[in-house]
């Protein structure tokens, strides 16, 4: 009897113990799918603000914050792609020279040591943006002023400046139109130029900006909905301008609590700045984004997360005599693979479908209805059907 | 067929014009509206409308308000030590701050003494500096004056300015060149800093060229103290010529008295805030009103209004002690100066955005031109439609004539040398009236126990009313063309004249063309020659351009709550005479020479065609 009872305690923890390390197992595999669920190898980020003059200082306060925190993140600056259209820190009317802060009472200098500035000036243009996203700059331009992305890149695009209903304005001389953005997008799109896209952009009625979005693997968060107006944040009193704008101002709250190993998704992000905050109502989209929000990792666009997998198995190279006889099986055309059938997913129904019966049993339904009527009436009657 | 050309038109039209109910009503509608513009539901609330002055304010820190009070008592001891100008210890004082210090000389011979201020020849020095901004190209500059005034005026002004200088230089925020401008001889020294810094000559002066330069002056503000202690501040911005600086200046000055809680007026009236009321109403026509009849003037009323020609916006800010119990003191002054100069200091191209044709019932009230401006078309169109009459009436052939088929003709050609007399006539005694006054005063002073002063205005009234006398001398040079159509013809040209003159004028200075308007039209539009003479005589010299200035002295009086006695205004109306030609000679004001060659020869036709014979 006794024996008995030990032995069904042995049993009972024997399972336990399997149960716990299954379990185990499966959060680190779950873990590890994680991962490496993301499937990008590189992080780049093009921060530009649109607008000059002094009373548009939050702007430039705007963009150097998120780039604060990108660089703080791991994003390093031949990966940043920065567009300043002033340079509000050594502005005559500036109190402070060669500072820019984000925080009154001077707490937050976003301006920093190590600010790199790519695009200054009037170089920032709607042409030169383009041209930085779709890659077709002169041979001459230097690479710190090349988006210089794979298609296994995640870029993060933060604009920030004067908006309105699908155009942004830059510098008070042009404008670009969402239709602009979306095909600038797509070109990106066919060039395989990135993995996936996080499009940010804080101005007024910032949500007709992404409106027009058709390539996959992008997710937009504007700071406003249209016929909204984006806010700005409090002035600071000695310096005589906002130092920031509401979404910005929270945004960058947000981030100063994400660290390179952060596991804060998307569905965080969307919560920054609620309408109480705001004034504003924020919106996003991600109905062209192929992965579920909440699956995706803060870090996988602000931060430049490095993805080391660990293994104590030797790993047995292809001799290199194999290499060059498939090469020479691959000497007829190529051309590109289809690696995700766009169209379909464009144009498929949603994702989260109502379960319908299978076809079959429909068929095996009326076939049985027919069975009983035969068997009811008799099969003689089936002579006056034929 | 056209408007005038068809003939069941042309009787449509007739009917139209024959009656003078048009032209009552329409009299009265554009003085109906003219007083509505004061009413506040028809008027709107001032807004600033620079982007780059925007809406954030920074906290000012100016703290040394009794130090300004110090140097002003100094600065008064040196002047009474001089006897004028303290040009040495003001150059000392503004280099120990700092600032670029310069002077200029200058000296002007009005043309004949002016008894208000009690000066002929007039010399002196304008002393300025000039704060670098600490890291901009010298490419603009703002300007902020005190005048120098002879007495124990405006020391405080010259203390805060010199004040207000030693706290700015201390800062480094400043993207433009400030210039501290302390002028003798209140608008002739303006005149001439200005002439010199802008290198023209338009008035005469003589001046000695400037040494140092700022760039181009995007915004002045000039300060008139004359105690340390005020109880409310006045904004002046009527200046040369009508001329107003852009309506953001004042909405600049209102914000940044709402900002630090002093009280603040404009033409010396307080804001009401029961303007449904009849004393509410009345007291923003009487603002209105005093705004207009200082546009009219078309002198400058503060050391601004000679900025305004050279597209500085410029306003004057004067402090005012009355009784009151809260006073403000000179810290709380010298800071909304730093303000305002703060904010223009964030300008990146001139003032633009706002309003340059307004007319202001209060500091926070203002008309527009597109609404103002109907008030006077109504009257203009009066004017109009007495020519389409006489249009009409000369176009068709008159049925029964006394002197012969002649009369049937078209009358152009022979009707408009019968009309070329009196039009040259009555302008010539316009270029007498301009000319003759200053010229002949050695002449009159010989013969005649008066001042020079006294001898000008005099002989202009002289040739003014020398001038009623001229169709019974005319006539006789009239080659006996004393017609029916001789005085349409006349009338035609003359109404056609006034409203393109008043027209004109009402665009620059809408004051000056509504107020000759409001008196002219009713003479121009009614006078024939067969209206009984004696009466419309009376009632035309009453209604011409020099009645209307003596009726335009008794309103300014009386609006500014110091009325005068019959005497005291018509030696009121002498002055205002006098300094209507020195404002010409010194300033270039065009108000005189208006007046004397364009209008009073179109009064004179008119009173030609009432002697018509």
């Amino acid at each position: 009897m006794v024996l008995l009872f030990v032995c069904f305690c042995l049993f009972v923890c024997f399972s336990l113990l399997v149960l716990l390390e299954l379990s185990l197992m499966l959060a680190l595999l779950t873990k590890a799918t994680q991962f490496f669920s993301s499937g990008h190898t590189n992080n780049w980020a093009v921060l530009v603000c649109t607008s000059r003059f002094w009373f548009n200082y939050r702007h430039v306060a705007n963009v150097l914050s998120v780039y604060r925190s990108v660089k703080r993140l791991g994003i390093p600056d031949s990966h940043i792609v920065l567009m300043l259209a002033d340079d509000m820190a050594c502005n005559h009317r500036n109190p402070k020279p060669a500072t820019v802060f984000s925080h009154k009472n001077m707490e937050l200098n976003v301006y920093g040591d190590d600010v790199e500035v790519d695009y200054r000036g009037y170089e920032v243009t709607v042409e030169n943006f383009l041209r930085v996203l779709t890659g077709r700059l002169p041979p001459s331009t230097p690479r710190s002023k090349r988006l210089l992305s794979d298609d296994r890149s995640n870029i993060l695009i933060y604009l920030t400046g004067h908006g309105g209903n699908g155009f942004l304005k830059f510098q008070d001389s042009e404008e670009i139109s969402n239709v602009e953005l979306a095909d600038a997008f797509e070109q990106m799109w066919q060039k395989r130029r990135y993995n996936e896209l996080l499009f940010i952009i804080d101005t007024c009625q910032g949500a007709s900006m992404y409106e027009r979005f058709y390539s996959p693997n992008i997710m937009a968060l504007a700071s406003s909905q249209v016929g909204e107006d984006s806010l700005s944040h409090q002035p600071d009193l000695a310096i005589g301008v906002h130092l920031m704008d509401r979404y910005t101002f929270y945004l960058l709250e947000f981030l100063e609590d994400i660290h390179p190993a952060s596991q804060a998704n998307m569905n965080d992000l969307f919560k920054v700045c609620p309408k109480s905050q705001c004034v504003s109502t924020p919106g996003h989209r991600t109905d062209l984004f192929l992965r579920d929000p909440g699956s995706v990792l803060i870090t996988d666009f602000f931060g430049s997360v490095r993805k080391v997998e660990i293994t104590r198995e030797a790993i047995n190279l292809t001799n290199p005599t194999e290499l060059s006889l498939r090469n020479e099986l691959k000497s007829e055309a190529l051309f590109y693979v289809d690696q995700l059938p766009v169209a379909d997913i464009i144009h498929q129904k949603p994702k989260q479908k109502d379960w319908h019966p299978p076809d079959g049993f429909i068929l095996g339904l009326w076939s049985l209805i027919l069975l009983v009527f035969f068997k009811t009436y008799g099969i003689k009657h089936l002579k006056h059907i034929f | 067929m056209g408007l005038l050309s068809d003939p069941n038109r042309r009787k449509a039209i007739t009917s139209l014009t024959l009656s003078v109910l048009p032209d009552v009503v329409c009299y009265l509608a554009g003085i109906a509206w003219f007083m509505g513009l004061a009413f506040e539901p028809f008027t709107l609330r001032t807004y600033m409308s620079e982007n780059a002055m925007g809406s954030t304010m920074v906290e000012e820190r100016f703290p040394s308000g009794e130090r300004a009070l110090a140097t002003a008592r100094e600065f008064a001891a040196h002047k009474k030590k001089v006897g004028g100008m303290p040009v040495d210890w003001l150059v000392k004082t503004m280099r120990a701050q700092g600032l670029e210090v310069f002077t200029q000389s200058f000296s002007r011979n009005l043309p004949f003494p002016d008894e208000s201020k009690e000066r002929f020849v007039v010399r002196g020095t304008n002393v300025y500096g000039i704060l670098r901004a600490p890291r901009a190209p010298r490419t603009e500059a703002l300007v902020l004056s005190a005048p120098c005034s002879p007495g124990n005026s405006n020391n405080q002004a010259v203390g805060l300015l010199l004040g207000l200088a030693q706290y700015f230089r201390s800062q480094i925020y400043w993207a433009k060149d400030i210039i501290f401008l302390v002028n003798e001889h209140d608008l002739i020294g303006v005149q001439a800093w200005l002439e010199g810094y802008h290198h023209t000559n338009i008035t005469g002066m003589g001046y000695t060229p400037l040494q140092g330069r700022a760039g181009s002056i995007q915004a002045a503000l000039s300060l008139e103290l004359n105690s340390d202690v005020v109880t409310s501040l006045d904004l002046v911005l009527e200046g040369l010529n009508g001329q107003l600086p852009n309506l953001d200046l004042a909405n600049l000055f209102h914000a940044f008295c709402q900002k630090l809680g002093i009280l603040c007026t404009i033409q010396g009236k307080l804001q009401r805030s029961d303007w449904d009321t009849v004393e509410g109403y009345t007291h923003s026509a009487q603002t209105m009103l005093l705004m207009v009849l200082k546009q009219a003037s078309g002198r400058p009323w503060g050391e601004h209004g000679l900025f305004l020609r050279y597209h500085i916006e410029a306003a004057s800010i004067r402090g005012v002690n009355s009784f009151r119990q809260y006073k403000t003191d000179a810290t709380s002054i010298g800071r909304l100066f730093e303000g305002m100069v703060r904010k223009l200091n964030n300008l990146l191209e001139r003032l633009h955005q706002s309003y340059f044709f307004y007319l202001m019932p209060s500091l926070t009230r203002f008309v527009s031109i597109g609404y103002y401006m109907p008030a006077f078309g109504l009257l203009t169109t009066i004017l109009l439609l007495r020519a389409l009459d006489l249009w009409v009436h000369l176009g068709t052939p008159t049925p029964v004539t006394e002197d012969g088929v002649g009369e049937g003709e078209s009358p152009s050609s022979p009707g408009l040398l019968s009309v070329l007399t009196p039009v040259v006539i009555s302008h010539l005694t316009g270029v007498a009236l301009y000319t003759l006054p200053v010229l002949s005063q050695e002449m009159a002073v010989e013969h005649f126990p008066v001042s020079e002063t006294e001898a000008v205005v005099l002989t202009a009234i002289a040739i003014y009313t020398a001038g009623l006398a001229l169709p019974h001398n005319t006539h006789r040079l009239i080659s006996g063309e004393g017609t029916e159509q001789g005085w349409r013809v006349l009338k035609l040209v003359a109404l056609l004249y006034l409203a393109v003159l008043l027209g004109c004028t009402a665009l620059i200075n809408f004051s000056l063309g509504f107020i000759l308007a409001v008196t002219l039209v009713p003479a121009a539009a009614c006078v024939t020659p067969h209206v009984p003479k004696a009466l419309s005589a009376v009632a035309m010299v009453l209604l011409s351009p020099g009645c209307t200035i003596l009726y335009c002295v008794f309103l300014f009086q009386e609006l500014q709550e110091v009325p005068v006695s019959l005497a005291e205004g018509w030696m009121l109306f002498l002055s205002v005479i006098s300094q209507g030609i020195l404002d010409h000679a010194l300033y270039g004001s065009l108000v005189y020479p208006l007046l004397a060659l364009l209008v009073y020869p179109c009064w004179l036709l008119f009173w030609n065609i009432l002697f018509w014979k």
